[in-house]
């Protein structure tokens, strides 16, 4: 299968307007693994992923794809807030496919095949404006599934749901995670880290301080700003 | 005030009775300004979405533009349809003036700056939202627009509703290039101001009363869509 691993990203800088936000970005993302990106509020989180999604364009150094510089379609990003389009469960997953240039005849198979992967299947012809956070956030997690993607970019994909919400949101990441795409997310919830991460990279003021299995970094972190940020952190 | 009750009284006759040549003017008002209107959107809708997403030279001159002409003067618009329009204009062979047709036209130039203007506005609050999850599922502008356009229908049928509020209620581009003729191109604004003219208070009452009974009933029927669309579909 053509591959679109790694990504790397070299020298990476973005400083829009000269505010430097990320600096000294070097980083290898290999097929398979579950990475959690921990960090400070304002240390970088989301513009990284954001700039390995493609959405934002370094100002500096270089983020290649399997060593090419055009941005893959199998790599998909859901947000914490997920925009739901004025259209039913089901058409929101089918717009995806639509944009990605999937066949009509084959969407609306493709979409339901997703949501029923998410447990959606009951609110498929539901305006999916009018479901709850957590329901609209799996179908953002279907709209993306449904793309097939070799790695998904999760940027606080439960931050704004509460904790049943958030378990099935898990849930699916997990599901998504064992069907074999590559997970790369944000989170302020530490015990989902601990759950869900293979390796976590820790943020402090735009720097990547470490990258360590994840078992390592939460017994003993190996930056002193990681170890303040886990002690300020844990209850 | 001896004027007003009178004409009241003799008002409301016609338009109980459903007087047929009243009818008629009602119908040929209605049937102008919602083709205008439809006409209109056609092209200032997808405008008003490029002016909105659209990311090229002269974006914003355009959109001031726009702005700028919503509050064209229908006087103004019905001499420039009439002088294109009349024998010696460049459109003239097409024998339009003095026709329905001409009125439609009119009116849908007269009211697409304000339905190109409003949507701008309106798509541009919808892009706020949706840009980055657009940008990332990988639609082009071209979709983006489309999608934009779909997703804020109430909206803009409430638009729609402005500038057939606009066009329904203007007179002066309508007479000038409609030329107010009976049984032909005569709407209620024209016969109001040549019943009142006249002297024919009651009729130019009536026409009044129809004109701001169907305003309202828009109006009313724009609010409730609303209402129920965002109940609906949030």
């Amino acid at each position: 299968m053509h591959t679109i691993f790694p990504l790397t990203l070299s020298g990476v800088a973005f400083a829009p307007n000269q505010v430097p936000v990320l600096a000294d970005i070097d980083l290898r993302i290999d097929a398979g693994a579950h990475t959690v990106i921990l960090g400070a509020n304002g240390s970088g989180k989301s513009a990284l992923m954001r700039l390995m999604h493609g959405l934002l364009k370094p100002t500096a150094g270089r983020i290649l794809w399997n060593g090419s510089e055009s941005r893959p379609r199998a790599q998909c990003l859901v947000f914490q807030r997920p925009v739901m389009l004025r259209r039913s469960a089901l058409a929101n997953v089918a717009y995806g496919l639509q944009v990605a240039g999937v066949p009509s005849a084959r969407r609306n198979a493709q979409a339901r095949a997703a949501l029923e992967r998410v447990g959606l299947t009951h609110l498929a012809d539901r305006p999916a404006r009018v479901l709850s956070g957590g329901e609209q956030q799996r179908v953002a997690l279907a709209r993306a599934w449904a793309l097939e993607p070799h790695i998904l970019f999760l940027d606080e994909p439960t931050a704004s749901l509460d904790p049943a919400a958030a378990r099935s949101v898990e849930q699916v990441i997990v599901d998504i995670h064992r069907a074999g795409a590559s997970i790369v997310m944000t989170t302020h919830n530490l015990g989902q880290a601990r759950r869900l991460a293979d390796e976590i990279i820790f943020l402090h003021a735009g720097r990547i301080t470490e990258r360590t299995p994840a078992g390592d970094f939460f017994r003993r972190p190996q930056s002193s700003e990681a170890r303040s940020f886990l002690q300020g952190e844990l209850p | 005030m001896g004027d007003l009750s009178e004409s009241l009284a003799l008002a409301l006759g016609p338009v109980i009775g459903l007087d047929a040549k009243l009818m008629d003017i009602v119908t040929l008002s209605l049937r102008v300004s919602l083709s205008a209107v439809l006409l209109s959107a056609l092209l200032a809708l997808p405008l008003g979405a490029l002016l909105a997403v659209g990311n090229f030279a002269g974006r914003r001159t355009l959109t001031v533009v726009v702005n700028g002409f919503m509050g064209l003067p229908a006087v103004v618009v019905g001499l420039l349809v009439y002088l294109l329009l009349s024998r010696a204009g460049p459109l003239g062979p097409l024998g339009l003036l003095f026709t329905p047709m001409a009125m439609v036209i009119a009116q849908a130039i007269l009211v697409a700056p304000l339905l190109a203007a409003l949507t701008r506005q309106t798509v541009a609050d919808a892009w706020r939202e949706y840009q980055e999850q657009l940008h990332s599922l990988g639609a082009t502008t071209r979709q983006a627009i489309s999608t934009l356009l779909w997703d804020t229908r109430y909206s803009l049928f409430t638009v729609m509703l402005a500038g057939f509020g606009r066009a329904i209620a203007e007179v002066g581009a309508v007479m000038i290039v409609g030329g107010n003729i009976d049984g032909v191109t005569r709407v209620m604004t024209t016969s109001i101001a040549l019943e009142t003219s006249k002297g024919d208070l009651p009729l130019a009452l009536s026409l009044g009363l129809i004109l701001v009974v169907l305003v309202l009933t828009i109006n009313a029927l724009a609010y409730v869509t609303g209402v129920w669309a965002r109940r609906r579909f949030g």
